[in-house]
């Protein structure tokens, strides 16, 4: 059989991991494809080389393809997310200024209760706080303000800057932003390099955030259902591979090499295993679940997750909301990912759009061929999302 | 005109300078440092920034796209419609650009294409600098590989190279990383 090699293009992160090892452990191979992964230096480049097509398939922050069909940030390409390929992921945290202000006032560094965190963050400081963030159309954008708009320190003002994470050690050294929210190893390497503490897991707003999207040209994906299948199928066993708790010693090795992350593996192994360094004083806290890649229907593309981002966007872009989640539920492709996924074996929800927020337990659902587990999907104030309430 | 070139390196600014001075006769700004990066170019209010596609800090410079963003007027990534060829072409030379919306496309493509020669030019340039430098340290790996067998073996040299051949084709691994695989754990044993 003749391999098609698919350029596919990713920003170096912990959750790459299902497209780096789908192709380092011949899960491509058994599709009949070879990825040539292309690491990119910034989100820009990556929506970039796929929009232009200088790829076929990119790693790609959730909100980025909704954005576009929003008509937000210039370029216009018609995007697909095909497949979800990450679950949560980000990490907040803090300079060591803020830190040690913290502290002082006795905070204890919990890991886990955002309402805490936003009143110890507000007692702390009389002026706006500069949040750093990797990109304008992030869930780490989403989850901050999410998180810090009813609180204290929205009343004291916080202002979202983008700054690309390998320079945000240097930045908050600087003083140019107080505090982060970045996409493992950043948030490690922001601890290990005694630039900052980290204060919240992401999964702390949000328990169930699509972080990453498989994301493809939507002409594409109509030119190409072939090959966009095989990428599918070879990129979600890629993903039920990591979920394997034996197989977390091995990934961390592999993201480690210096084609990929290049950096220790002990550090990459904490977004993997959950298990966190905090701060330079060597504190740690366990986040379960702190990055999913296929457990609790993952890796499904539910449009109800693209009408929050979309409905997020458009208010605060200043769009009509009800036309942006309707452009939004068109980017998130559950309708390719039952087709193409059936080969798998694997199930799927009997529908297509779930109440966000509204599962506050591991709970089995209807699906395709029975039950189905889905995972908290919880927001941090109880809040619920249904896309069709409005 | 005004455009904004994007570039740490002074000599290579200096090329894209020269480059678009020959192609017209526009006001050209060069911003080398990148803190606060998108209010310095916005107090400049370019009609195009043109920066490396590579460049890390390009992330910063979306927040230009935004409607709420530093600069007033609305700035896209290429022009639309028209300028669609170009904006690949430039894409696969490895810039990009940001431009002022409604900038007609008569008035930008001498300025992409005089950007996009002197890019491409450039990556032509880094790309066979990094593979010669690469070439040379891996002859240097492979002579100290060499260099360890002779010694520890009592060979030969064109031996030496022989052995350190076969285990790489053995293993299915380039003569370069089994040379670097010996001379780091030699390092080791010392």
């Amino acid at each position: 059989m003749k391999t098609v090699t698919l350029p596919v293009a990713y920003v170096p992160l912990v959750d790459a991991a299902p497209l780096i090892v789908a192709s380092e452990l011949g899960f491509a191979r058994e599709e009949g494809i070879a990825l040539e992964l292309i690491a990119a230096p910034s989100w820009s480049s990556v929506r970039d080389m796929l929009a232009f097509g200088r790829v076929d398939a990119a790693h790609m922050l959730s909100p980025i393809p909704v954005a576009m069909a929003l008509g937000l940030g210039g370029v216009t390409q018609p995007l697909s997310a095909v497949s979800i390929l990450s679950v949560n992921g980000n990490v907040i945290g803090v300079s060591r200024a803020l830190e040690t202000r913290l502290r002082a006032a006795g905070y204890a560094f919990d890991f886990s209760d955002p309402i805490m965190a936003a009143k110890a963050l507000a007692a702390v400081t009389d002026r706006p706080l500069v949040f750093g963030v990797p990109f304008p159309f992030s869930m780490h954008v989403e989850l901050l303000n999410y998180w810090l708009e009813q609180t204290d320190l929205a009343r004291i003002g916080f202002e979202v800057r983008t700054v690309p994470p390998p320079l945000m050690a240097q930045a908050l050294a600087e003083g140019d932003v107080d505090a982060f929210c970045v996409g493992e190893p950043w948030g490690s390497v922001a601890v290990e390099s005694q630039a900052g503490a980290l204060l919240l897991p992401g999964s702390a707003i949000w328990a169930f955030a699509p972080e990453k999207v498989l994301a493809v040209r939507t002409d594409w994906a109509e030119t190409e259902p072939h090959l966009l299948g095989k990428l599918m199928r070879a990129v979600w066993r890629a993903g039920r591979w990591l979920c394997a708790p034996d197989s977390r010693t091995s990934a961390a090795e592999i993201l480690a090499h210096k084609s990929y992350l290049d950096l220790p593996s002990e550090v990459i192994d904490r977004a993997l295993t959950g298990q966190f360094v905090i701060s330079g004083q060597a504190d740690q806290r366990q986040v379960p679940g702190f990055v999913e890649f296929h457990n609790g229907s993952a890796n499904f593309p539910w449009r109800s997750q693209a009408k929050w981002i979309a409905h997020r966007l458009a208010n605060r872009y200043g769009l009509e909301p009800g036309a942006a989640r309707a452009a939004a539920a068109q980017v998130f492709r559950s309708d390719i990912y039952r087709t193409q996924m059936l080969a798998t074996g694997a199930d799927f929800p009997g529908a297509s759009e779930k109440v966000e927020g509204t599962i506050r337990e591991t709970t089995a659902v209807a699906s395709q061929k029975g039950q189905l587990s889905l995972f908290k999907d919880a927001f941090f104030d109880g809040q619920i999302f249904d896309p069709h309430k409005f | 005109m005004t455009i904004i070139v994007v570039e740490e390196d002074r000599d290579r600014a200096i090329a894209i300078v020269d480059a678009l001075q020959v192609s017209g006769n526009y006001d050209v700004h060069v911003i080398g440092n990148v803190s606060g990066l998108a209010r310095r170019i916005a107090a400049l209010v370019p009609d195009v920034v043109l920066i490396d596609i590579d460049n890390p800090t390009r992330d910063m410079l979306e927040e230009l796209t935004l409607a709420s963003g530093p600069l007033d007027r609305p700035v896209a990534m290429f022009v639309s419609g028209a300028a669609g060829g170009l904006a690949r072409d430039a894409v696969e030379a490895g810039l990009s650009a940001y431009v002022v919306d409604g900038l007609k496309p008569e008035r930008l493509k001498p300025v992409l294409d005089a950007a996009i020669a002197r890019f491409q030019m450039m990556r032509k340039m880094r790309r066979e600098l990094a593979e010669t430098r690469r070439a040379l340290e891996e002859r240097k790996v492979i002579d100290r590989a060499k260099g360890l067998l002779m010694k520890a073996r009592g060979i030969e040299e064109e031996e030496a190279y022989a052995l350190l051949r076969k285990a790489a084709m053995d293993q299915g691994r380039r003569v370069a990383d089994v040379a670097e695989a010996l001379v780091t754990a030699s390092g080791l044993l010392l």
